[in-house]
């Protein structure tokens, strides 16, 4: 009862990321997107740690937040980059790596 | 065995340093031998003084130890009562009666080393001596001694005087060491050394094709006997070794084990059948004996010494040295002791008769006594195969004495007579006058050989005769006496041809030298009617066809290929007497010839014809003949162990106590019995036999008178054709070779000696040496190595193949058509590369929902 | 086996010197060319010297075990060590490699085949006295693999090089051929190897577990061997590259290929094949006699087609090897005694042939038996070596041949380990014709090469007839141009020409090497075979 409000809640987030990801034109939001993607899984990982009473999964949830805030970091700085660049950060205009 | 032991005593037999250091006299010569390579052309007498001190200080402890082994048997004879000196050794020997008194057995001197080893067994070399091997020591050290003496002034001014007397004496020292063999690989060692010498001296003058072809065919002949002395020595070496291990100490190669193991019964009589026939094989070929007879006349190419020395004194009976030195295994093998029909000596019969022929239509002096050698080694063959043992060794010594004498007047006239031609027909004739020393030698010697008493030759072919028809081959004592007689034929012919009549060729003092060409021809030529050597044309007339008889292809001299001026010492070229040391040689040889007989002489025959004689004159018999006696094992049984090692002999003082009867054969001994004793039973366990009990005819007036006129009407006959044909000349018998087809037909078979050359050269080598070689070496190259070069090229082939089809369509084609396929996915997959971040995260949001769905379905099902 | 490992350095040291002379070699500059023909006979004079050492420490009252051995670590990886060792059947080979390199460069000092560079030539030399001298020594499958290949290529070089004109074709089969016979042998080694266990590649390991294989099993590695072996013999019918070879080698690549390479394949029967496999060997044993005396007769046959002196010395190397294989096909002490020796004595009779064809040819330029003639006039003494190597060669007591000869004819009457009698007597009265056969073609040879007269094409016009050779000495009118035996060849020769001499009067100076050795090796064989 309890889980399955933690998981569909994460199930809501994480579609919401990912329609972000896959809709979204705008670089910040897709990278938000992921954000809401990775708390998703947080919160999946917190609530099955809570329901099996062990510290792993929340352990887990720290790293993530950790990977998490670098990746954005990252990303972050690249977008910063591409808008110096191209004074854009609409992504489908970005298709220099077509194959 | 207790019993047995007690029979026996050991009997003290004297030695001596000369019997127990006869290895020195074979290796004297060999030393000699290197010396002469060495240093005989810087040596005042170019090595001729190397040769002759060698063969001389052999003679000298040949002597020795012939004096101490007379002593050692007379020693034992007295029952250890040493003899002191030769003189009362000689008188003092008591002849037994036949059978009455056992004498016992003398042991042999051994002295061996080990010369080789295997499969843990140590194989000796060394000295036996005893009374056979003495005798021809001494024999061929005397011979060789005087041929060299001969030669010294024979050979004077040759090209190769140095190898020449390097050769001889390395051919003493083979003889010498094959004589003195203690086991079988020694005497095979003498025996090959010997054909190497005998190719080396054939071939002396080996710049003519002739010469060289007839060393070649005289070591090849031998070569094909020599290979049944390998296969026998095997057969006796794997049926006798453990034997010989077992109750010697000794080995398969001893020649002592192999006696007593052929005497022991306990070899198959298979076994020793096919070792005697394998030998004999052997001793055909080096004997010149029917059907190997024909290198032997061909061997005349050599020089004259070497002819008188090799090939009819001493190299020549070396076979019948064999058959005579492992006597017990022929005896055994062809049951001789039964009377059994024994292969050598039809063999024998054969060859006397055969090569006696041959003797009559020969031209060349050298190529008479050639034959009359063959025919003479065929009696010796003769009187072994049929147990006279003794006359057969007898014969081998005085023969010895008579042909070399015989061959060295050869030379003499060749020499001084007849300007170094030995065409009787052409270049003799009436030599009598100008030669009369080598003429009285030749007349002695020619008595010696065909057996007119008292000379040398009487004494032992006669008794050869006389034993044979006693052992009771009668068929082959008429064989033996028509052979004597033909013998007394053709002698007389060769010697009416040389010394009688008027000179003719070069012994008128006609020269011609274009007859010295050097014939080229090699292929056996046979004779055909049309070129007969019409007898009475050539013979009594001036040589007409000269140049024809050069390319004759055997027509040779001893003309030592130099100039012929440079011979100082007969410038005037007219027929005269040779030097001394050419006469010296000859005329001691005549002297043998005539008294040499008398070492061993039948009593009997002697008080027949009231020459008293006295006692104990068998010397041979005496001496040299082994007694047939058992030796008790223990005693005997020796080892091949390091330097001298002299064996304690034992005899049996009753000859009957000595043997069990061979139940098997089911008789019983009786005293006097023939059938008992060495070689016709089984010796009593613990004891061995090395001779067997050879018979002794017992000779009678009426057979000797018999013999003697069968020689005397061959004298008779021959005496009266030559002055009817060669001085009368008949009209009844001059061109009866063209009148008569029998007798041209016969003619035309003898002078082609019966077709044996032409079969074994014409025939035989011509298969192997071309078709045959030439078919093998085809093979090889176009079956064998085409099938190899096929296998490359085919190899080649299949990799082009390989390359072409499967590397560069399939392989290749593979790595290739992998690239395409990569590339073609590539593009095929390019519109996925769209480059926008959105796309990618559709697809790969879509992969994580495909993958989970698949996830989840399994885990479900 | 018992081992002695006493100055176990001296076969290392004996083996791997050379290579020592050809890394200075490598060095040396080339155009020096006295200076590298000298480096490479002191080389080899030294090495010779270590082998002089090694015969003098070897202990010869216990000639049947490993003497001077060493077993090291080498590849453990597949249990190959560098193990080796000397016992009486190796040492005679192991000092005749020694000997037969050193006197072939001594003979190459002025006797250099025409495509010059001497570096390289010596260079080679060296390697393959490494090969050779490593063969002997080898107690480990693998080594002994090393070694057998590290022969050829400097052979392959040799004949490739400063071959005749055909050169390619026949260093080519050479090479090929014996690739050929090694790759059977790689299979049988290691089908061997996993057979007894896969412990170790160690001859004494093998021998003490080879009996125990299955006899299918053992036939068919035998099978291996002996195609390997065979080639290398050669025995009949794989022996096609040998006269090519030969005729196409320089003399010194003939020297050595018949003195010592051509051992290589007997050797390996009787150190590998025969003591790891007793059935098998028992099961070919007629199998090889019969190809042995196949190989006398056809060996005969083929020599006396020949018209090139040196294909006919090559043939006779057919023939001479098929009555070693005679001898070892008997199975008994008797018959591989009579090998081994037949092994050495062929190796300096044969070898001896080879320098003398070598130097006629240096002389005239041509080896037809046809156009040759008269040596005896225009060379006296090298027309007596060649008698004297004939006489050897054919078998004459006194001299080496007959000892190899006379024994393995002999042991053929009775086989060891009931080997079928009645084949084995059959195959010893034709081996005994083949003796005159070898009398046959080499006296042939002899008379038509040394008798008579020489040609006039060499004869340089001046006619000898008979008469004009009067004089003490023979033929001392011989033409300037062609000169006789020279000082170099002496000294090369002259060794030979002793041993030949001294080992046909005195045999036991090697039987009582090889004697033990071969006893208990054979003891070893009954013990499985019963």
């Amino acid at each position: 009862m309890l889980a399955v409000n933690f998981l569909l809640l994460a199930a809501v987030l994480f579609c919401i990321g990912v329609f972000g990801v896959i809709a979204r034109r705008n670089a910040v939001m897709v990278l938000m997107s992921i954000e809401l993607i990775l708390n998703a899984v947080n919160l999946n990982l917190v609530a099955f740690a809570l329901m099996n009473n062990n510290q792993e999964g929340q352990v887990f949830a720290l790293y993530v937040i950790a990977i998490a805030a670098a990746e954005v970091g990252v990303g972050l700085a690249m977008v910063l980059m591409i808008y110096r660049n191209r004074k854009s950060i609409a992504l489908d205009e970005l298709s220099e790596m077509k194959g | 065995m207790l019993a047995a032991e007690e029979t026996y005593k050991s009997l003290e037999l004297s030695s001596g340093w000369f019997m127990e250091n006869a290895w020195l006299i074979a290796l004297i010569p060999a030393v000699a031998f290197v010396l002469i390579i060495a240093f005989g052309k810087k040596m005042p007498f170019k090595g001729a003084e190397f040769g002759l001190a060698s063969i001389g200080a052999s003679l000298v402890i040949a002597t020795g130890a012939g004096i101490q082994w007379m002593q050692r048997t007379d020693s034992a004879d007295h029952g250890g009562e040493a003899a002191q000196g030769m003189a009362s050794g000689v008188r003092g020997a008591l002849r037994a009666a036949e059978g009455a008194e056992a004498k016992p057995f003398i042991d042999p001197v051994v002295s061996q080393w080990v010369w080789w080893q295997n499969s843990g067994l140590e194989f000796g070399i060394g000295s036996h001596i005893d009374g056979l091997s003495i005798l021809l020591l001494w024999l061929v050290a005397f011979i060789s001694f005087l041929v060299q003496i001969f030669s010294l002034d024979y050979v004077r001014g040759d090209r190769r005087y140095t190898h020449f007397f390097a050769a001889l004496t390395l051919f003493s020292s083979g003889m010498l060491v094959m004589v003195m063999a203690s086991n079988m690989v020694q005497l095979i060692l003498g025996w090959e050394i010997m054909g190497l010498c005998s190719f080396m001296l054939i071939g002396h003058w080996w710049e003519d094709s002739y010469n060289s072809h007839s060393a070649l065919k005289a070591f090849f002949t031998v070569r094909v006997g020599d290979v049944g002395l390998l296969i026998g020595t095997a057969i006796l070496f794997f049926g006798s070794n453990q034997w010989a291990v077992d109750n010697l100490g000794t080995n398969g190669f001893d020649i002592r084990a192999i006696q007593a193991w052929a005497l022991s019964g306990d070899g198959s009589s298979w076994t020793l059948l096919m070792a005697s026939v394998a030998l004999f094989i052997a001793a055909i070929g080096k004997s010149g004996q029917f059907p190997f007879h024909t290198w032997l006349p061909d061997a005349m190419a050599g020089p004259t010494p070497v002819s008188s020395l090799l090939h009819s004194s001493t190299m020549v009976v070396a076979g019948v040295f064999l058959v005579a030195r492992i006597y017990p295994v022929f005896w055994e093998g062809f049951n001789i002791a039964n009377g059994g029909l024994s292969f050598i000596a039809i063999i024998g019969g054969i060859t006397i008769i055969i090569a006696a022929l041959l003797a009559f239509v020969q031209d060349d002096i050298k190529k008479v006594l050639a034959y009359s050698t063959v025919s003479q080694l065929g009696y010796m063959m003769l009187g072994l195969g049929t147990g006279a043992w003794l006359p057969a060794v007898f014969h081998v010594f005085t023969h010895a004495f008579f042909k070399c004498c015989l061959f060295l007047a050869a030379g003499s006239i060749s020499h001084s007579g007849s300007h170094h031609s030995f065409d009787m027909k052409k270049d003799m004739g009436g030599l009598r006058k100008f030669m009369p020393i080598t003429f009285g030698a030749w007349c002695v010697s020619t008595l010696a050989l065909t057996g007119v008493i008292p000379f040398a030759g009487f004494w032992s072919k006669d008794e050869i005769i006389d034993n044979v028809g006693d052992a009771g081959y009668t068929f082959l004592f008429w064989v033996g006496l028509f052979g004597a007689a033909l013998t007394a034929m053709y002698m007389t012919r060769a010697t009416y041809l040389t010394f009688f009549g008027d000179p003719r060729g070069a012994a008128a003092g006609i020269h011609h030298d274009a007859d010295h060409g050097y014939a080229t021809e090699h292929r056996e030529t046979l004779v055909t009617a049309a070129t007969i050597d019409r007898e009475l044309v050539t013979v009594g007339a001036a040589p007409k066809s000269l140049g024809a008889a050069a390319a004759h292809g055997d027509d040779h001299g001893d003309d030592h290929g130099d100039d012929h001026g440079d011979h100082g010492d007969h410038g005037d070229h007219g027929p005269h007497e040779s030097g001394k040391l050419i006469l010296i040689p000859i005329v001691i040889l005549a002297v043998l010839a005539l008294t040499s007989g008398f070492a061993n002489p039948t009593p009997l025959a002697g008080d027949a014809l009231g020459l008293n004689l006295g006692e104990g004159v068998e010397l041979i018999k005496e001496y040299v003949e082994p007694r047939a006696e058992a030796v008790s094992l223990d005693i005997a049984a020796g080892h091949a162990g390091e330097s001298v090692q002299l064996l304690e002999p034992g005899f049996v003082p009753n000859e009957a106590a000595g043997f069990v009867p061979n139940e098997a054969a089911g008789f019983v001994p009786a005293a006097g019995d023939k059938k008992a004793g060495c070689g016709r039973s089984t010796p009593e366990v613990g004891t061995v036999c090395y001779f067997p009990a050879v018979s002794h005819a017992v000779p009678t007036l009426s057979k000797i008178l018999l013999s003697l006129g069968v020689v005397a009407i061959g004298y008779a006959a021959a005496i009266g054709f030559c002055i009817a044909f060669y001085k009368n000349k008949h009209p009844k018998l001059v061109g009866l070779t063209e009148r008569s087809r029998i007798a041209r037909g016969g003619y035309l078979f003898l002078k082609n000696k019966y077709y044996l050359d032409a079969l074994y050269q014409n025939v035989f080598v011509y298969f192997v040496s071309r078709p045959l070689a030439k078919a093998t070496y085809w093979f090889n190259q176009n079956v064998l190595d085409a099938a190899v070069d096929g296998v490359g090229a085919g190899g080649k082939r299949a990799g082009e193949f390989v390359y072409k089809n499967i590397d560069q369509k399939l392989v290749d084609g593979a790595v290739n058509a992998s690239g395409t396929i990569a590339s073609e996915t590539g593009h095929g997959l390019q519109p996925i590369q769209s480059g926008r971040v959105n796309h990618y995260a559709s697809l790969l949001f879509g992969a994580a929902a495909v993958g989970a769905i698949v996830l989840v379905i399994l885990n479900v099902s | 086996m018992e081992t002695l490992t006493d100055q176990n350095f001296l076969l290392t040291l004996g083996t791997f010197l050379p290579l020592v002379g050809v890394l200075v070699m490598m060095l040396w500059p080339k155009d020096d060319e006295s200076g590298v023909k000298s480096v490479g006979i002191a080389t080899a004079g030294a090495t010779l010297l270590v082998g002089i050492y090694t015969l003098t420490q070897f202990d010869y009252s216990q000639s049947e075990k490993l003497q001077f051995a060493v077993d090291a670590e080498w590849i453990e990886v597949i249990r190959s060590g560098y193990t080796i060792g000397l016992d009486g059947i190796s040492l005679p080979l192991y000092f005749l490699s020694m000997c037969v390199t050193f006197l072939v460069m001594i003979y190459t000092w002025d006797n250099m085949p025409d495509a010059g560079n001497p570096k390289a030539f010596y260079i080679l030399m060296l390697v393959l006295q490494t090969g050779m001298a490593g063969t002997f020594i080898s107690q480990d499958l693998i080594l002994f693999f090393v070694f057998f290949e590290v022969v050829l290529l400097p052979m392959y070089f040799m004949i490739g090089v400063w071959g005749g004109e055909d050169r390619q074709y026949a260093s080519l089969k050479f090479f090929l051929y014996t690739m050929f016979g090694s790759a059977f042998m790689l299979v049988a080694f290691l089908a061997l190897f996993f057979q007894t266990g896969g412990e170790s590649f160690g001859f004494a390991y093998l021998i003490e577990m080879g009996a125990g294989v299955d006899r299918d099993v053992q036939i068919w590695i035998f099978a291996g061997f002996f195609i390997a072996f065979v080639v290398k013999l050669p025995g009949f019918p794989f022996h096609t590259w040998l006269p090519d070879a030969h005729t196409q080698a320089p003399t010194q690549g003939s020297v050595i290929l018949a003195a010592i390479l051509l051992k290589l394949g007997t050797y390996g029967f009787v150190r590998i094949a025969i003591p790891m496999l007793p059935e098998g060997a028992k099961a070919w044993a007629p199998a090889i006699a019969i190809l042995a005396v196949i190989g006398i007769i056809y060996g005969a046959l083929g020599c006396l087609a020949q018209t090139d002196m040196k294909r006919l010395i090559a043939f006779s190397s057919v023939a001479h090897m098929g009555y070693v294989m005679l001898g070892i096909s008997t199975l008994t002490e008797f018959g591989i005694n009579a090998a081994l020796f037949g092994m050495v004595a062929h190796g300096l009779i044969t070898g001896m042939l080879f320098f003398i064809a070598g130097s006629v040819k240096h002389r005239f330029h041509t080896l037809e038996i046809s156009r040759l003639g008269g040596m005896l006039i225009q060379m006296p003494k090298m027309g007596w070596i060649l008698g004297f190597a004939s006489m050897a060669s054919l078998g004459l007591p006194g001299l080496a041949g007959f000892w190899g000869e006379f024994p393995a004819i002999l042991s053929a009457y009775q086989p060891g380990f009931g080997l079928n009698e009645v084949l084995f007597r059959v195959c010893m009265v034709i081996a005994a014709i083949g003796t005159v056969l070898a009398a046959a073609y080499l006296l042939w040879l002899y008379q038509r090469t040394a008798f008579g007269q020489p040609p006039a094409e060499f004869s340089g016009g001046a006619a000898h007839s008979l008469s004009a050779g009067a004089g003490e000495h023979a033929g001392d009118d011989h033409d300037s141009d062609i000169e006789d035996v020279r000082p170099t060849e002496w000294m090369a020769w002259t060794p030979f020409l002793i041993a030949i001499v001294v080992f046909g009067v005195y045999p036991q100076l090697m039987f009582k090497v090889m004697d033990p050795a071969v006893t208990q090796m054979v003891e070893t064989l009954g013990k499985s075979l019963g």
